[in-house]
């Protein structure tokens, strides 16, 4: 009984990062982006909890943990800092209007859902219906990084992805082996760590981080 | 026991380079790091060649085979020439005022740890950390491909970044999928990813899932291989990044991420029992090939020019593996050697030229053989052997490549024919006057580093006369392996 109450949470939780998707695809405002990639976070690490305490996975704690330490508090903050230290926080306009966008990423769940379902059949773990929203999320991520011109933008962008994924490997098999996952934890941490010079380097030659600057090399 | 040296001296390297910084010898303690990781390396090899295939560590962390300890071996050897080669031509660059000490410092650093990353890669027996060290590989190289920060440099770090980001994003769900239909067969837990458990039952994992996951490894990976049409990132990375870096990154990493899809390939060929992997791999395969050589004679920058010829040759080695069986396997190992000794080897003589003419493009760069005979013969016979004239290995391998195609799959014949022509007569027309050309251009003032590229050249002209009998052994048992 107590399971399927469980589940339900789980289920809600995953209907939420869907939303916040979509409410990431019509932001604007980066600090806006920001504070959504950190709710996005809380939901995950959320829901992975749940998870863990529901089917007695234990290793799924340290994951919930890893997102809440890296993605709730670690990244938003470096990325609020990044923002009012560049001075980029103004309205960007991306490059397909939003309500276009937003038509997209419907097509995009659609087909999201269809590509899950014959592996979501297949699973045996509580959480499967969620694979479903977990490829949903990727693809809207994925969908941000081709819309949008800023270069924290993108990185937000990726970073969502990474999240989609995490929750795809939650639900489809209780999350992947503990080493993997803090490598994993590790490589984003370093990312976003060689990002942070990065963007200084890029602010500090282009004096912008728009990549509208940095469209000189086309293939000849 | 080796294998920890293997892996622990570069690391170690990294770091006591960054903590050394800017004071004097760093390029010859990175040159030293790299020579004690090619010795270890070298270590391996012979235990392995004497004891056959292991596994070391816990419930077996790391598992060496014939298949990857050659890769092992020929990843640190390359790495200890480009150090050398780099010793010299990064001072030069310094007194050309294009970087300074710091840079050189994360340069270094970067160096040894992308090295570590990619002999990771190459000995874990885990897919998952294999996955975590193709990115921990990237990501060291970001700030290198960008160290001149030039408004063109850092845009070619972004792309590289960003698509490799997405394309190794890719390669994780792949992964993702691999465990999840792991885990039904070996239970969940840390061994359910390990390569060898994974191969021991790979008859009964799901076969629709590791369609769908080999699929999305394939992109993944081969992102980072430089396949068409994933290929974007590869050029302006080579072309804008320092020459030791493009050296590298064309002669080691693409063949690091096509060995990640080779290992994939084992495990869905397993499983679903027929040509899909196969056929997937020939396509881009041949793709990458045809497209690579057609943009190579719009080409105006030298290092960009070798860049997609490196794309050319890597898509003519995973046609080579999509095609299977011992034949093709055997070729296409014999032209991963090939293409990353000659490569690398171009790329040392042509950093010499451009450091010498003061630009990239080829109309800059003109009778070399008048001014600096030795860099104009490196680039000369580099480029010969490249294009696969005899009696130079990579024509042995391209031979071999070739005739198992007209065997097995006539009709990819002609377009492979055409491509080869095709890439042939842009690159010997381009570097032609480049070497030959007439120039008012004075003598280089310093010495060159050129022993790297003869060392590597020696090698291919003797590979391709003669492979001497335990290696032959030893590429046809990682044939055998790969099976297909």
């Amino acid at each position: 009984m107590s399971l399927t109450y469980h589940l339900q949470v789980v289920n809600l939780l995953a209907a939420l990062l869907l939303l916040i998707s979509f409410a990431m695809l019509s932001q604007r405002r980066i600090i806006g982006l920001v504070t959504l990639f950190a709710w996005q976070g809380a939901a995950l690490a959320l829901s992975t909890a749940i998870v863990a305490w529901s089917t007695g996975q234990h290793h799924l704690y340290y994951s919930a943990g890893l997102t809440l330490i890296l993605k709730v508090i670690a990244m938003p903050w470096f990325f609020y800092r990044l923002v009012k230290k560049l001075d980029v926080d103004r309205e960007v306009e991306p490059m397909i209007n939003i309500p276009t966008t937003m038509l997209i990423g419907i097509v995009l769940v659609i087909f999201a859902f269809n590509l899950a379902l014959p592996i979501s059949q297949m699973s045996g773990t509580v959480t499967r219906s969620t694979l479903g929203i977990a490829m949903a999320c990727v693809l809207l991520a994925f969908l941000m990084m081709i819309t949008r011109r800023k270069a924290i933008t993108q990185v937000i962008g990726f970073l969502a992805m990474e999240n989609g994924l995490f929750f795809a490997a939650t639900s489809a098999s209780y999350g992947m082996p503990l080493v993997v996952e803090m490598g994993v934890a590790l490589d984003v941490l370093v990312g976003v760590f060689v990002l942070g010079i990065f963007f200084f380097q890029i602010r500090e030659t282009f004096d912008s981080l728009d990549l509208k600057h940095m469209e000189k090399l086309k293939e000849h | 026991m080796e294998i920890y040296w293997v892996l622990g001296i570069p690391l170690a390297g990294g770091i006591f380079l960054a903590l050394w910084g800017c004071r004097k010898h760093a390029p010859e303690i990175n040159a030293l790091f790299s020579l004690l990781t090619l010795v270890a390396a070298a270590v391996l090899t012979a235990r392995i060649v004497a004891e056959g295939p292991m596994m070391v560590g816990g419930e077996g962390w790391f598992f060496i085979d014939s298949f990857n300890v050659f890769l092992v071996t020929l990843t640190a050897f390359v790495a200890f020439t480009t150090a050398l080669f780099s010793r010299p031509y990064m001072r030069i660059e310094q007194e050309h005022g294009r970087l300074n000490a710091h840079r050189l410092r994360l340069y270094h650093s970067s160096y040894q740890i992308f090295i570590a990353a990619m002999l990771l890669a190459l000995t874990t027996n885990n897919m998952g950390i294999l996955w975590v060290s193709m990115e921990a590989a990237t990501l060291a190289t970001v700030l290198l491909v960008s160290l001149y920060r030039t408004p063109a440099s850092l845009e070619a770090a972004w792309k590289y970044f960003i698509l490799c980001g997405v394309g190794i994003a890719q390669a994780l769900f792949g992964t993702i999928l691999l465990y999840f239909a792991a885990e039904k067969v070996l239970g969940s837990g840390g061994t359910a990813l390990l390569w060898t458990h994974l191969n021991g039952v790979k008859a009964q994992l799901e076969p629709t899932v590791l369609q769908l996951a080999f699929v999305f490894l394939l992109v993944g990976y081969g992102t980072k291989v430089g396949l068409a049409p994933l290929h974007n990132w590869l050029p302006d990375a080579h072309a804008e990044g320092p020459t030791p870096v493009s050296a590298v990154l064309s002669g080691l990493l693409l063949n690091v991420a096509l060995y990640a899809v080779m290992r994939s390939k084992v495990l869905v060929d397993g499983a679903l029992g027929n040509d899909m992997a196969g056929n997937l791999m020939m396509g881009f395969g041949l793709l990458s090939v045809v497209l690579a050589a057609f943009l190579i004679k719009r080409q105006t920058d030298v290092k960009r020019m070798f860049a997609y010829s490196s794309i050319e040759h890597m898509g003519l080695i995973t046609f080579a593996f999509g095609m299977g069986g011992p034949v093709a396997n055997f070729a296409a190992l014999l032209h991963m050697t090939m293409h990353s000794l000659t490569k690398s080897a171009i790329f040392f003589a042509v950093g010499h030229a451009t450091q010498k003419a003061g630009t990239q493009l080829m109309d800059g760069i003109r009778g070399l053989i008048k001014t600096n005979p030795t860099i104009g013969w490196g680039l000369m016979l580099g480029t010969i052997a490249i294009l696969g004239v005899p009696p130079f290995g990579v024509f042995a391998s391209e031979f071999l490549i070739i005739t198992t195609a007209m065997h097995e799959h006539p009709w990819a014949t002609p377009f492979l024919l055409l491509a080869l022509g095709v890439a042939f007569a842009s690159i010997f027309g381009k570097v032609q006057p480049m070497v030959f050309g007439e120039t008012e251009l004075p003598r280089l003032s310093h010495q060159p580093a050129l022993a790297p590229v003869f060392i590597h050249l020696g090698l291919v002209l003797m590979l391709g006369l003669f492979i001497p009998p335990y290696l032959a052994g030893w590429y046809k048992q990682a044939a055998q392996l790969l099976g297909g």
